[in-house]
């Protein structure tokens, strides 16, 4: 049977952030030819319906609201289960970002539906399909269906996902639904902006990453010096956080962070154990030690054994190369 | 205040997984308070020295959670719940312990209640929003720091390495992230008086459960080992060229630069 999918298109400084559009491809695959509606939720988000369409959406439903400038649990998940109320949907899917994360269960639970979350895969189709997510932080992986015909409701960790080809020809309707957004219990005060240059961590498609051997918060000047230049995102161990060479928000691994990068470039890391569960999953490992017996070479595709502060400034230099001459 | 910390018992970070007839091995594994727990343990221990009352941990599982109980308890919580649900239902998702822990705090007149905001091993997040929201109040998740005055609660959340600086009114709950504080080991003493703290254990009949309530939502049909991966290639030579090699891997071979 078809499937009528919601998804929540996040927005980020005015932008929508990538995860959406992979979002919109896992609603498709659940819809199986059914209808798959974009909502965005906001105080100005009406102009970026067209964007979501072009990545799949087949319609877009909008709320709007002063109260929703930013995001707070209760404001948006008055707004989302007024578009539920309205839609009656069959599925629903998230980003399995911060936001995601926080209002997913919130809403699961006025809904009382399962949820599925993290979910980096999905087997079969509509009412087949099966969803794929990683448990003991990567270590292992299973597979979960709803149960009775219940909600599918899902969230989709960044970079796992394809999403669809862009397509400016698409078009679809846009409509505004009007909710009162009332009794926000949370007071937002202050935003304080620590991460790096927009990059975020956890959609990165490079992670360079530093541990113990990195020795200072200077030595991961090198680090996001060729992060930068590769477009990507700064990572840390816990080693290097432990230290304070830098925020406990850069930590990966089981008591941090989880990423899938395209390429994943470990820094003077030895490969602990739950260090690797929050990496290995990376399409390309390239591991900098200057210890040849150390771990991480087990499950790096390259590795280079030689002092990090020798070996980044010259691949920053070869790297520049490359991307001038391409 | 009243405080209730939610614990969940985890394989210790160590332990690597092992399939036997597509079940996770548990034969012999450590086990150990989940990391993020021991964050709200800690929390709800310093707001009880500063502010007075009662810090309660409670958690759903086996027997043998004692154990970690007993841990929390030689910390400085002062009192244990055990709600053993694997006598009356096989497969429980976060849908149902939440249902259960919801039920079981919904009289209990919390101020605050903390969790972690992660499980390592189940992993969803799921538990604390939906707790909150079953019993109707507010939360707040992945704090890093906490402060309370009288019913107001002052807390940094981490939000993907930004921070947020937010005010709450109690009663409120909140799942702990790294950086909340540095969570004590049992003293020795602590260890002695855990002994003859409460423990109270209890089954789905005393908090009134139908099995039919908390039946669950989602079911797992099959649980795998990601493919080993294997060791690649150590670079050999000058490392002048092995960093020109391996530029010129990564864009041809492998094809992610
Ligand atoms: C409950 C629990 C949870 C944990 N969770 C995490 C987690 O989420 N993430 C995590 O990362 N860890 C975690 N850990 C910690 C983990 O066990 C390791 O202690 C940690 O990963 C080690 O960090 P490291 O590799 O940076 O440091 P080390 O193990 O000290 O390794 C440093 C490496 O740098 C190399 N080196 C030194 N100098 C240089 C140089 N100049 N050039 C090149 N190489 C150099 C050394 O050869 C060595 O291999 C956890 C531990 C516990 C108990
Ligand atoms: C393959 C598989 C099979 C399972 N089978 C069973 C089963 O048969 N019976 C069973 O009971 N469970 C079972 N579980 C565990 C259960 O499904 C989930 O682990 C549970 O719903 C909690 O979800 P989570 O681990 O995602 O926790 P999260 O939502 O990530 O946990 C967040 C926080 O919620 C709190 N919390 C979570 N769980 C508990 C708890 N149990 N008690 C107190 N506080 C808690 C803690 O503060 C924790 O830090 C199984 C898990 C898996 C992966």
């Amino acid at each position: 049977m078809t499937k009528k999918v919601l998804v929540l298109g996040e927005v980020r400084e005015g932008t929508l952030r990538n995860v959406s559009f992979e979002a919109i491809a896992a609603a498709k695959t659940i819809a199986d030819g059914g209808e798959v509606i974009g909502v965005l939720i906001g105080d100005a988000v009406e102009s970026l319906s067209a964007e979501l369409i072009q990545y799949g959406a087949d319609r877009i439903v909008t709320v709007e609201h002063p109260h929703l400038k930013q995001y707070t649990s209760d404001g948006f998940s008055q707004a989302f289960v007024a578009v539920t109320e309205a839609e009656n949907p069959d599925a629903i899917v998230f980003g399995h970002t911060a936001l995601g994360k926080d209002l997913s269960p919130k809403i699961a639970s006025k809904l009382q539906s399962g949820l599925i979350s993290d979910v980096t895969t999905i087997e079969g189709n509509g009412d087949d399909a099966l969803f794929v997510r990683p448990i003991y932080s990567g270590k292992a992986f299973e597979k979960v269906k709803v149960k009775d015909d219940g909600i599918v409701f899902i969230t989709v960790r960044p970079n796992n996902i394809t999403p669809l080809e862009k397509d400016e020809t698409r078009s679809g309707e846009v409509s505004s639904l009007s909710v009162d957004i009332t009794n926000l219990r949370t007071v937002i005060k202050e935003v304080v902006r620590k991460a790096a240059d927009g990059v975020d961590l956890s959609e990165a498609k490079v992670v360079v990453s530093g541990g113990r051997g990195v020795k200072s918060a200077e030595g991961f000047e090198p680090l996001q010096e060729l992060a930068k230049l590769l477009g990507g995102a700064v990572g840390a161990s816990r080693g290097a956080c432990d230290a304070d060479y830098c925020d406990y928000s850069l930590q990966i691994g089981q008591t941090g962070k989880v990423v899938t990068p395209d390429l994943y470039i470990a820094c003077g890391i030895s490969g602990a154990i739950q260090h690797l569960a929050g990496m290995s999953n990376s399409k390309i490992i390239v591991a900098i030690n200057k210890d040849p017996e150390a771990n991480i070479f087990k499950i790096a595709d390259y590795g280079i054994v030689g002092d990090l502060f020798e070996v980044v400034p010259l691949l920053i230099e070869e790297f520049k190369n490359v991307v001038v001459q391409s | 205040m009243n405080i209730y910390v939610l614990v969940k018992r985890t394989f210790d970070t160590e332990e690597k997984i092992v399939l036997d007839g597509g079940i996770i091995q548990e034969d012999g594994a450590e086990f150990i308070i989940n990391p993020y727990d021991e964050y709200a343990i800690e929390e709800a221990i310093q707001i009880r020295d500063a502010q007075g009352g009662e810090v309660t941990v409670v958690t759903i599982g086996g027997e043998d959670v004692e154990k970690q109980l007993r841990t929390a308890l030689a910390m400085g919580a002062d009192k244990a719940v055990l709600i053993n649900a694997e006598e009356d239902v096989e497969d429980l998702d976060q849908f149902s312990i939440a249902y259960i822990l919801a039920e079981y705090l919904k009289d209990k007149k919390a101020d605050l209640i903390l969790g972690g905001n992660v499980a390592i091993d189940g992993g969803s997040g799921q538990v604390g929003p939906r707790v909150a929201e079953l019993l109707g109040i507010n939360y707040v998740t992945t704090i890093t720091s906490l402060e309370i005055d009288g019913n107001i609660a002052k807390i940094v959340r981490d939000v993907e390495g930004d921070s947020e600086v937010i005010e709450a009114t109690l009663p409120l709950l909140v799942t702990a992230q790294q950086g909340l504080n540095e969570p004590r080991y049992p003293s020795l003493p602590g260890i002695m008086k855990a002994k003859k703290k409460p423990l109270e254990e209890l089954e789905l009949d005393d908090l009134d459960i139908d099995e039919d309530d908390v039946e669950a939502k989602t079911e797992t049909v099959e649980i795998f080992l990601p493919a080993q991966k294997e060791a690649g290639r150590v670079l050999q030579g000058e490392l002048q060229d092995q960093v020109k090699e391996l530029v010129q891997l990564l864009h041809s071979e492998a094809k992610v630069i």
